[in-house]
This record gives C-alpha cells, sequence and structure tokens, in this order.
C-alpha cells in the first residue's frame, strides 16, 4: 500500500454569473448567484447595463419633446409613461385635458396593460419550460399590438399622448375592432389557464417558491402585481384615482401568499379586470374635443411636481422640477422594477436554482425599467 | 419487399465482397469483418435517417402545438431543411475552450453518440427475424438498455471536460436522473419479460403475433407497466417535463453549453437517436414489434418493417405532444417523481403482471 495522504473530501459552493446573456433575464441583466450544489446561498444583482441617461437628456430638451422618450423605458408600457409624464407637465402648468382625452389615455393605458400581461405570461411560461405558452400569448397580444398601430401608427414606439390633449383622435372601426377583441380574450385567457395556470407540475413549481411577506414587501418599496401578491391591495387606480380611474369600477385583486403563483394568479386577475375597465369606458366615452388650450411656447412656472400611476409592474413615478424655463430643471423617475428587484435576493436565498429563474420570471421585470 | 429490404442489402454486398475476394485471394476472414462493417454502415445510416425524421416531426409537431407553420422554405413543406442543417452543421467551426480538457471533451460527444447507435443492431425490424436483425441477442432488451445507459459517461465526460459552470451542473443532473429513471424502465420492462418469457427482442415480438387481441398494449395487466414505460421512457430521453439536463431557462444547453460544430452535432443527434431506439423498443414491448394489427386471416400489403417505423412513431409522438403541453419539473421534484412515485409504481406493475401470471391469464413465462 502506499503512504498516500487522502485529503478528506469537501465541497464548495461555486459561483455563477447568470447574465448579462442569458436565456432566462429578461433583457440584460446580470446576476451573481452563489450556489451550494443546486440551493442558493447569495444573490447579487448588478444592474446599470441599460442606463442611458434619460434623465439627463430630459434636462436638454423642451417640455414637449420629451414624450417620444417616455416610450423609451419600460417598452411594454409606453402609453402608460406617456400617460404619467404628461400629466406631471399638465399639473406643473394647470392644464386641464378635455374628458374625451382623459377617457382615451385611460383605454389606452388599460390595453397596454393587458398587452404587457400577457408578454409576462408567455415569457414566464418560457421560463418554466412550458414552451407554447409563450407562442399563444403572444399571438393574443397580436390583435392589441394591430389596434395600437391603427390608434397611434406604432407598434411599440408611440409617441401619441401631447401635453393636454391627444395627437389623433381615434380612428373609425376602432370600436369593432377592440370589441373583437374583448369577445376573443376571455376566451383565451380560460384556455392559457387550462394548459398553464391549472397545471399541476405548474403549481409544483410555484407554490411555495419565492415568498415575500407583506412587511418585507414594504420596506424593499415593491408595488404592483408583486406586492399585491403579498396581500396589500395597493393600486393607485383606486387609492389616489387619476385620468378616468374615478368613473369606473372594478376590483383590485389581492392575494396573501406572497408566492410566484399568487402573483401569478394577480396579473390573471388584473387582465380581466381591465377589460371590464376598458367596456366601462367605452360605455361612457364623451365626444368633443381631444386637445385643451395650450399656450404655444410651454413654460411652466417654478415649481415641483411629483406625479405617479399605477404602470403593470407598479407604482411609476415621474419627478419634475422647473425653473420657469423651457426645459426641465430636474427629471426623475421612480421605475417600479428597479425597486422590485431589490427584494429578489431576499426570495430566492435558500431555494433552487430552478426557484431562482420562477421567482425572477414572476416579478417581471424589464431591464430599462431598472437603469433608463 | 421490404421485408427482405436488409437482407437484400446485406445480401449483395456480402456477395460482391466474397467474389472480389475469390478473384484477388483474399482470406474469408476480411470478408467476414467487411460483412460486418456493412452492416454497421446500414445501421448508421438506418439511424441517420430515422433522426433526421424525427427531428423534422419535432419541428413540424411544434409548429402545429404552437399555431405556426414549422420549416416551410427548403424543399417541399420545408423536408429538406433538416438535411441542410446537418449539412451546416458540418461546416461550422469546433470550438474548444482553452481550459477544457480536451480529450474528455471529444470524448463526450463520440461516446453518447455510439452507445445511442449501437442498440440498433438488436431490434428486430421484420419477420424475417434472423436477416431483419443485424444480430439476434438473447439478452436483446437488456442490451438496449444497457449500451444507452453508457451515454451518461459521455455526457459526464461532456460536462467536466467543458470547464463551464452549466455545463457541470447540466451533466451532474443528467447523471442522476438517467440513473433514477433507469430503474423505473427496467422495472417497466421486467413485466414484460415476466409475460412474454424472452429477453430476446424477437422474442418478445413473437410472443405478441397471432392477432391484435396478444399485444402487450391489450393486456390489461400490463398497463401499470406501459404507463411506467411511457413515463420513464421520457425521463430517459430527458425531455420535458423532464429536461432539466439542459433547462434553457436555467443551464443554458446544460452539458453541450461549450459545444459547436459537429460535436455539438453528435450530441443532438445521439438525443434523437436514443429517442428513437426508446420508441422502437416500446413499439416492440407493448405493441407487437412488426406484427400487423389485421387479423392473420387477411392478406396485409404493408410490410412489417413500416408497422413497426409507424409504431415507433406513434410513441415519438405522444412524447412530442407532451413535451410542447407541458412545463419542466424542478431537479429534486424530478428524483422525488422517480424513486417515490415511479419505483413503487414499477412494483405495483410486477406484482399485477405476477398475479395475471399466477390465475393463468398470462403467459408465464412461456
Amino acid at each position: 500500500m502506499s503512504e498516500t495522504t487522502q485529503a478528506p473530501l469537501t465541497t464548495e459552493e461555486i459561483v455563477v454569473n447568470l447574465g448579462p446573456q442569458h436565456p432566462s433575464t429578461h433583457g440584460v441583466m446580470h446576476f451573481v448567484v452563489t450556489i451550494d450544489g443546486e440551493t442558493i446561498r447569495e444573490c447579487v444583482p448588478h444592474i446599470g447595463y441599460l442606463h442611458s441617461s434619460l434623465e439627463k437628456i430630459a434636462e436638454t430638451l423642451r417640455y414637449e419633446q420629451f414624450i417620444t422618450n417616455t416610450d423609451r423605458f419600460d417598452y411594454l408600457n409606453g402609453l402608460g409613461n406617456e400617460l404619467c409624464y404628461v400629466q406631471a407637465v399638465e399639473r406643473l402648468l394647470g392644464i386641464e385635458p378635455p374628458p374625451r382625452t382623459v377617457f382615451i389615455r385611460t383605454l389606452m393605458a388599460e390595453l397596454k396593460r393587458i398587452s404587457s400581461h400577457l408578454v409576462y405570461l408567455g415569457c414566464y411560461g418560457n421560463d418554466i419550460g412550458a414552451m407554447t405558452v409563450f407562442l399563444h400569448a403572444f399571438r393574443e397580444r397580436e390583435p392589441l399590438m394591430d389596434m395600437f398601430e391603427a390608434v397611434t401608427g406604432g407598434r411599440l414606439l408611440y409617441n401619441y399622448l401631447r401635453i393636454g390633449g391627444l395627437r389623433n383622435d381615434l380612428p373609425t372601426g376602432f370600436t369593432d375592432q377592440l370589441h373583437r377583441f374583448l369577445d376573443y380574450l376571455p376566451r383565451r385567457l380560460e384556455e392559457m389557464n387550462d394548459l398553464l395556470t391549472s397545471n399541476r407540475i405548474f403549481i409544483a413549481r410555484t407554490r411555495g417558491i419565492g415568498i415575500l411577506t407583506a412587511r418585507q414587501a414594504l420596506s424593499f418599496g415593491v408595488t404592483g402585481p408583486t406586492l399585491r401578491g403579498c396581500g396589500v391591495p395597493y393600486d393607485l387606480r383606486k387609492l389616489r384615482p387619476y385620468a378616468a380611474y374615478d368613473q369606473v369600477e372594478f376590483d383590485v385583486p389581492s392575494f396573501p401568499e406572497g408566492d410566484c403563483l399568487a402573483r401569478h394568479l394577480v396579473r390573471m386577475e388584473e387582465m380581466n379586470q381591465s377589460m371590464r375597465i376598458i367596456r366601462q369606458l367605452m360605455e361612457k366615452m364623451p365626444e368633443g374635443e381631444i386637445q385643451a388650450d395650450v399656450p404655444r411656447r410651454i413654460k411652466p412656472e417654478a415649481g415641483e411636481v411629483y406625479e405617479r400611476v399605477e404602470s403593470p409592474r407598479g407604482e411609476l413615478g415621474c419627478y419634475l422640477l422647473s425653473d420657469g424655463g423651457a426645459k426641465p430643471y430636474r427629471m426623475h423617475w421612480r421605475g417600479p422594477s428597479f425597486y422590485n428587484l431589490q427584494a429578489l435576493p431576499v426570495m430566492v436565498r435558500g431555494g433552487l436554482l430552478a426557484d431562482f429563474i420562477a421567482t425572477l420570471g414572476s416579478l417581471d421585470p424589464i431591464a430599462p425599467d431598472i437603469d433608463r | 419487399m421490404a421485408s427482405t429490404l436488409v437482407k437484400t442489402i446485406l445480401d449483395v454486398i456480402h456477395n460482391w465482397a466474397e467474389g472480389l475476394a475469390q478473384q484477388w485471394g483474399i482470406p474469408h476472414l476480411f470478408v467476414s469483418i467487411a460483412a460486418w462493417i456493412a452492416a454497421f454502415v446500414f445501421v448508421i445510416v438506418l439511424v441517420l435517417l430515422m433522426v433526421l425524421l424525427a427531428v423534422y416531426l419535432e419541428r413540424k409537431v411544434s409548429g402545429a402545438i404552437q399555431s405556426r407553420l414549422g420549416p416551410m422554405r427548403v424543399g417541399p413543406i420545408g423536408l429538406f431543411q433538416t438535411p441542410m442543417d446537418a449539412l451546416k452543421i458540418l461546416t461550422k467551426e469546433d470550438i474548444v475552450p482553452r481550459d477544457a480538457d480536451k480529450i474528455l471533451h471529444t470524448a463526450g460527444p463520440v461516446i453518447f453518440f455510439v452507445t445511442a447507435v449501437i442498440g440498433y443492431v438488436v431490434i428486430p425490424w421484420d419477420r424475417a427475424a434472423i436477416a431483419a436483425q443485424v444480430v439476434d441477442l438473447n439478452i436483446g432488451v437488456l442490451f438496449v438498455i444497457a449500451v444507452s445507459s453508457i451515454g451518461v459517461l459521455g455526457i459526464m465526460a461532456g460536462g467536466w471536460g467543458s470547464n463551464n459552470k452549466y455545463a457541470l451542473l447540466g451533466a451532474m443532473r443528467a447523471v442522476a436522473q438517467m440513473v433514477s429513471y433507469e430503474v423505473a424502465l427496467l422495472l417497466a420492462i421486467v413485466c414484460v419479460v415476466m409475460q412474454t418469457g424472452s429477453l430476446s427482442l424477437a422474442g418478445i415480438t413473437a410472443d405478441q403475433g397471432g392477432s391484435l387481441l396478444q399485444w402487450n398494449l391489450l393486456r390489461w395487466w400490463m398497463w401499470p407497466a406501459l404507463l411506467l414505460y411511457i413515463i420513464a421512457s421520457i425521463g430517459e430521453s430527458k425531455r420535458i417535463p423532464f429536461d432539466i439536463p439542459e433547462a434553457e431557462s436555467e443551464l443554458v444547453a446544460g452539458y453541450h453549453t461549450e459545444y459547436s460544430g459537429m460535436k455539438f452535432g453528435f450530441f443532438f443527434l445521439g438525443e434523437y437517436a436514443h429517442l428513437f431506439i426508446i420508441a422502437v423498443t416500446g413499439a416492440i414491448l407493448f405493441l407487437g414489434g412488426w406484427h400487423s394489427p389485421l387479423p392473420a386471416t387477411m392478406a396485409d400489403p404493408i410490410p412489417g418493417f413500416i408497422w413497426l417505423m409507424g409504431k415507433a412513431l406513434a410513441v415519438i409522438l405522444i412524447m412530442m405532444w407532451i413535451r410542447w403541453t407541458l412545463p419542466r419539473l424542478r431537479v429534486d421534484q424530478l428524483m422525488n417523481f422517480a424513486w417515490k412515485g415511479l419505483v413503487p409504481l414499477g412494483f405495483v406493475a410486477i406484482a399485477v403482471t405476477g398475479l395475471a401470471i399466477g390465475l393463468g391469464l398470462a403467459g408465464g413465462g412461456g
């Protein structure tokens, strides 16, 4: 026998870089994950890959010029971002948009919410391994894209809202298009629920995974479906109604479990509520002008304003500071994905690598909404 | 007809070689070796054709399920897409990571592909049992499972030799999974062996001859084994819902993350070759092999070769249907399912089969 001394077998933790190029990161994100076998010990999100200085650029653009840039961050909620920005400027100027404009803006924001949640649904299915859901969800989104194209001329980047108004009214035939879609989507959502939500494997992969307590969520500043999935029915559309949300009835779905399944169910139900809102808006849609009287040179008086709306991902805030000039002195955005992402390390610690993917997907982060 | 297709091809080659040998005075031994090589080439060609067909089907079936067309551009209804892709992959650069273990990195795909292909030599393709089978081993079914489980070594070599964390994780998952699901697969096969009394694939096929009612599919005491075989074979071929070794959203491409060119091609082809042999074996074990479902009294214009292929394709279609419908299990759920779900089911299946044999319903080992 040889006299070799054998070191005892040891295991060591390894560091895996998920991203910046990785199939599961929604956009350019980077997570440094320390794993012990398959168990996650630590997760550090690295952000900044999509930083594009939009807030600084805003200081060089006149108020009305920046609208087109708001489409660029959180690209799944372009019209919602425009709504937030335009409302902020209008409050700064003290302008009241005409009622028809307010209704159309609300309608567009809700259509955008459905579209964004459909993208979430598809991507989440893909994250969990159900690849067919991805294509089906994108197929259901296609009529929505057609509608946006008919109304605004663009499919992703719209530049549709104006300060005190809209670029154009709804086109002829839009009502039929919308009603066809509203008749079509509920059946499809039911099909999706049959295919994915009620699937035993899906439930096994999401129930009790990535748990965030309500207290943790509030301390991280988490908002949107992620917060409502923790049992906190916090929705700006209800609590501080803006646009036309005070004239429609809807429920705020909320589930107390705080896991991936709860967040998923919140989004599925929100699509139904959005359809309910859209039906009421179409019924009550007033006739009339779409443009308020706005000074030719937009020069708000010195002052500041913070406007917030409920984006599909949570509370989207726009802070504007005016020094009385034609350009904002300072602009800041509160992107919901940034705050939601901060809670990720708490949610995934101790879980398996596969749970990390499920949890990240359930936060529905948008990379340029984190950095911009 | 096709029943003698294999025989004809082999005979032609054999006669031609023997003629040459006599002319040139070459010893008979070389002729035998040449015949064996010809047989091997035949198997490879057959496997590659099957693989191309399976890949094409996969694309078309997934397209149909996902409401899109699948490949349509190259050739009529995209039939040449897969051969073109295979050609393309041959021209790709073969990249070996700088710090990879070069020997293991090369050995991985070779082991994986070869072990996936070797199993085909014992498949009885048609009724002329000797000629339509390259070799009739008396432990044929064991041989198929044994060689395909050696493929795990190829995966481990590739995953370890790549010096990549995703590849390593994927390889570890693959080994754990394949070893676990093989146990369940073997338990299902034990039931069939108890029923038919033979380990030879030709023998198992012969036991199911005569009429449709003789198929193991229609013997109710075989149903637990059938269910077990379907589930375990999906797990064994690493497809959704059991595709954790290459879970795309988690591990990029799992154990073949660091492969390109034909080395990747070998993994890819090997996977489908493996899939096809599992399907063919399933068709032999439960669907009567090359036997026609028509009553024996009726003239059967379709050769047994085609029947077996059709049955294997039916099995593959079921596996594809499942793949494109279900989400993916997590690694611990997968192992729990294998050891706490499938293995007990295997014992139940064996008990049921044994009971049926005891009651005189079943063949009881011939």
